[in-house]
C-alpha cells in the first residue's frame, strides 16, 4: 500500500503494474490473449512486448474523468508511441452498494433500487427483477401486463440505442449526431413520462404486473413516436453509415472474434457483431417474444462499425415489434389480482376498512416471498441482464445479485484495443457502450 | 469431501428414500424449471470442466451468498452438507439453449476455491467481485485484487456479519474522521 499523501487516486494492486512486476499470465491477458494459446503463439505475443523496451513505452491513465469514458471508467494503457500494447480497465468509482441496498428494501421497493443501475435502460432492470420475484412467487403477470412490459422494453431499447448513437457520434467527432440522438431519445422519454410519470428511473414494472395501465390515447402516442423516428434513422444512414470518414474511423477497429466473446462471457451487440446470432428474445423467449416477428441483427467482422450498424438496425427491429404490439395489445388487467402482491385500487380504500389495512400493510411490511432461489435473464440493449435472488421467506430478499452485461462486457476492452491506436481506444470504449452505473452497481 | 459424504449417504439413502437425481455425477435439483447442480468445493473444478465439455461454453454469472443468518430451508439435496458460503455459478449452453446453475458449498473455515478462469476467462471480473465482496479466495486467478471497493478497504461488505452502517465511511485522507477510527 502506498502512502496516501502522495497518491490520491491510487488503487494499489488493482492498477496495471510495470512489466517487470506483472506475471506472465497477467501480461498476456492485458495484451488480449483469452483463448488457450499454443506455446508458439504465446511466445509471439510475449515477443511483441520484448520488441518494445520498457523505457520506450509509457503507461497512461485514461479516465476516470475522461469525457469519452462514459462516466467514471478508468483505463490504464501502456503505449508505444500511439499503439496500445496493454490495457487494463479499472472500475469501482461509481460503486454504491446497490446489491446490499437491495437486501434492505422490500420486494415492492426493489424496482426503485435496481432501476438506477443501468440508467439508460431502466425498464430492463425492473423487468428482470420482477421476473425473478415472480418466479419465486410462482405467479405469472396477466397477459396485458406482459405486453405492456414488452412495449415499454422495446421503446426503452430504442431510447438506449439512440443514446448510444449520440455518444458514439460524439466520441468519434460526429457532433451533430450527438444532438440528433439526444433529441430523438427525448421523444421516447416524453412518452415514458406520459405513461409512468417519470423520464427515467420509472419504477413502472413491478412484481405482479406494471404500476399503472397505459393512458388513453397511448396508441396514437406510440405511432406518432415511431413515425417521427423512422425517417430520422434513414437520415442517420445518410449522415453516417455511408459516409467515408465514418467508415474509415470504425471499420476494422476493435475487432473481436466470436470465440473470444464466448470465452469472456460477452453478450449482446458485441457478440452479435461477430456473426453469432444469439438473442435471448429469440433463443430463450421470455414475456411474449415468441408471438412477435422480428429479426436478430448480426454483423460479420466484429468491429466497431458492425456494432454501430447492429444497434442502428436494432432500433428498426424494435419499432417493428412495437408496431405489432400496438395491434396485438390484449385487454385485461395490467397487474395480477392477487391480494398478497397487489395493493387494492385507490377507490376501494375510501370505502373499505380491509382495503385500507391491506394497502397499509403491503406498503409498510411488503409481501412475503416463499423461500428459495431463482435466476432470471432478459436481453437488455447491452446483453444478458440477469437477476439472482435468494429469499428466506421474509419480505426482503436475502441476497439480490444483478448480472450486469456492461460489467462482463468491459473485459473485452483489452482484447479489442490491443495493437490499435490510442485514438481508436475512444471508438472501442464507445462501441462497448458500457453504463458505469451498472458496471459498479 | 463431497465424495465421502455422497458415498456414505448412499446405502442409507437407498434404504430410506429415493436417491437424489444425479447429473454430471453430482446431485441436481430443479427449481421452477431451472437445473441446479450441488457440489462441494473439492469437486468444483472437475464439474466445471465436465460442463464445458458438455457444451456449456459460456459462464454467464458468478456470485456468492453468505448464508450466515439464513434460517429457512436452503433447498439442498440429501448428502450435501450446508456451509456458510455458497458460490453460485451460472452456465449457458448455446447449442441446447439451456442454463445450468452450480451451487458450491464453501466452508467458513477455508474460504478458498479454485479459479475457473482457465476454462472460462470471462469469470475473471466476477471472481474478483466475489473476492472483494465476500472474501472468498480463488486460487489460480491471474489477478485477484479488489475490483469495486478501494484497495485499502477493510472488510467484505456483502458478508452478513459486516457491520454496515456503524463503520465510519472509509476514504483516503479523511479529514473529518480521527485517525484512530479511520484506521480500524
Amino acid at each position: 500500500m502506498t502512502t496516501t499523501d502522495t497518491h490520491l487516486t491510487d488503487e494499489g494492486a488493482q492498477e496495471m503494474t510495470a512489466r517487470d512486476v506483472a506475471s506472465a499470465a497477467e501480461k498476456l491477458r492485458e495484451q488480449g490473449a483469452v483463448l488457450r494459446l499454443s506455446e508458439a503463439e504465446a511466445e509471439a505475443v510475449a515477443a511483441e512486448l520484448e520488441a518494445a523496451p520498457e523505457d520506450e513505452t509509457m503507461i497512461i491513465n485514461m479516465g476516470p474523468q475522461h469525457p469519452s469514458t462514459h462516466g467514471v471508467l478508468r483505463l490504464m494503457l501502456e503505449l508505444q508511441g500511439e499503439t496500445v500494447l496493454r490495457c487494463k480497465p479499472i472500475i469501482g468509482y461509481l460503486h454504491t452498494g446497490m446489491e446490499w441496498t437491495g437486501e434492505e428494501l422490500t420486494y415492492l421497493q426493489g424496482p426503485t433500487n435496481v432501476t438506477r443501475m443501468d440508467y439508460a435502460a431502466p425498464m430492463f432492470n425492473e423487468l428482470v427483477f420482477s421476473l425473478c420475484v415472480e418466479q419465486l412467487l410462482e405467479i405469472e403477470a396477466p397477459e396485458r401486463a406482459t405486453w405492456i412490459r414488452m412495449l415499454m422494453c422495446e421503446l426503452n431499447r430504442m431510447a438506449s440505442h439512440l443514446l448510444f448513437l449520440a455518444t458514439n457520434g460524439m466520441d468519434i467527432g460526429a457532433v451533430s449526431m450527438m444532438l440528433y440522438g439526444w433529441r430523438e431519445r427525448e421523444e421516447v422519454l416524453r412518452f415514458f413520462q406520459e405513461v409512468t410519470g417519470l423520464r427515467m428511473n420509472h419504477n413502472y414494472i413491478r412484481p405482479g404486473g406494471v404500476a399503472a395501465d397505459l393512458p388513453p390515447g397511448w396508441r396514437d402516442g406510440v405511432l406518432r413516436l415511431i413515425e417521427l423516428i423512422d425517417p430520422r434513422l434513414d437520415e442517420y444512414d445518410v449522415l453516417m453509415t455511408n459516409q467515408p470518414i465514418w467508415r474509415e474511423r470504425l471499420q476494422g477497429v476493435g475487432v473481436i472474434a466470436a470465440e473470444e466473446c464466448m470465452a469472456l462471457g460477452v453478450t449482446g451487440p458485441i457478440l452479435r457483431s461477430t456473426g453469432y446470432a444469439w438473442d435471448l428474445r429469440r433463443d430463450m423467449p421470455y414475456l411474449a417474444y415468441d408471438q412477435v416477428d422480428f429479426d436478430v441483427i448480426v454483423g460479420s467482422f466484429g468491429d466497431c462499425f458492425d456494432r454501430y450498424a447492429i444497434r442502428l438496425n436494432e432500433i428498426r427491429e424494435s419499432m417493428r415489434i412495437v408496431r405489432q404490439i400496438v395491434d396485438l395489445m390484449p385487454r385485461g388487467d395490467y397487474r395480477i389480482q392477487d391480494k398478497k402482491v397487489t395493493p387494492p385500487p385507490r377507490e376501494r380504500i375510501d370505502e373499505s376498512m380491509e382495503a385500507l389495512i391491506h394497502h397499509f400493510k403491503l406498503f409498510t411490511e411488503g409481501f412475503k416471498v416463499p423461500e428459495g432461489e431463482s435466476y432470471a435473464a432478459v436481453e437488455s440493449p447491452r446483453g444478458e441482464l440477469g437477476c439472482y435472488i435468494v429469499s428466506d421467506g421474509s419480505a426482503n430478499p436475502y441476497r439480490m445479485h444483478i448480472r450486469g452485461p456492461s460489467f462482463v462486457n468491459l473485459q473485452s476492452l483489452p482484447h479489442m484495443m490491443h495493437g490499435g491506436l490510442v485514438a481508436d481506444a475512444v471508438a472501442v470504449i464507445s462501441s462497448v457502450d458500457p453504463i458505469m452505473g451498472e458496471v459498479d452497481r | 469431501m463431497a465424495d465421502e459424504t455422497v458415498d456414505a449417504a448412499q446405502p442409507t439413502a437407498e434404504a430410506r428414500e429415493p436417491q437424489p437425481e444425479q447429473q454430471f455425477g453430482v446431485p441436481v435439483t430443479r427449481v421452477g424449471g431451472q437445473a441446479v447442480l450441488h457440489v462441494a468445493a473439492a469437486d468444483y473444478l472437475d464439474l466445471v470442466r465436465r460442463l464445458y465439455e458438455d457444451g456449456h461454453h459460456m459462464c454467464v454469472d458468478l456470485t456468492a451468498v453468505d448464508y450466515l443468518t439464513y434460517e429457512a430451508d436452503r433447498g439442498l439435496p440429501a448428502g450435501v452438507p450446508p456451509e456458510r458460503f455458497e458460490v453460485v455459478v451460472g452456465f449457458l449452453s448455446h447449442t441446447s439453449r439451456s442454463r445450468v446453475r452450480v451451487r458450491v458449498q464453501v466452508p467458513e473455515s477455508d474460504t478458498t476455491l479454485p479459479s475457473i478462469t482457465d476454462t472460462y476467462p470471462g469469470a475473471d471480473a466476477m471472481e474478483r467481485e466475489v473476492f472483494d465482496m465476500f472474501g472468498i479466495t480463488f486460487t489460480g486467478h491471474p489477478d485477484l485484487t479488489r475490483i469495486l471497493m478501494p484497495e485499502d478497504w477493510v472488510g467484505n461488505p456483502l458478508r452478513k456479519d459486516y457491520n454496515s452502517g456503524r463503520i465510519p465511511v472509509q476514504f483516503k485522507n479523511p479529514v473529518s474522521v480521527p485517525d484512530a477510527v479511520a484506521g480500524q
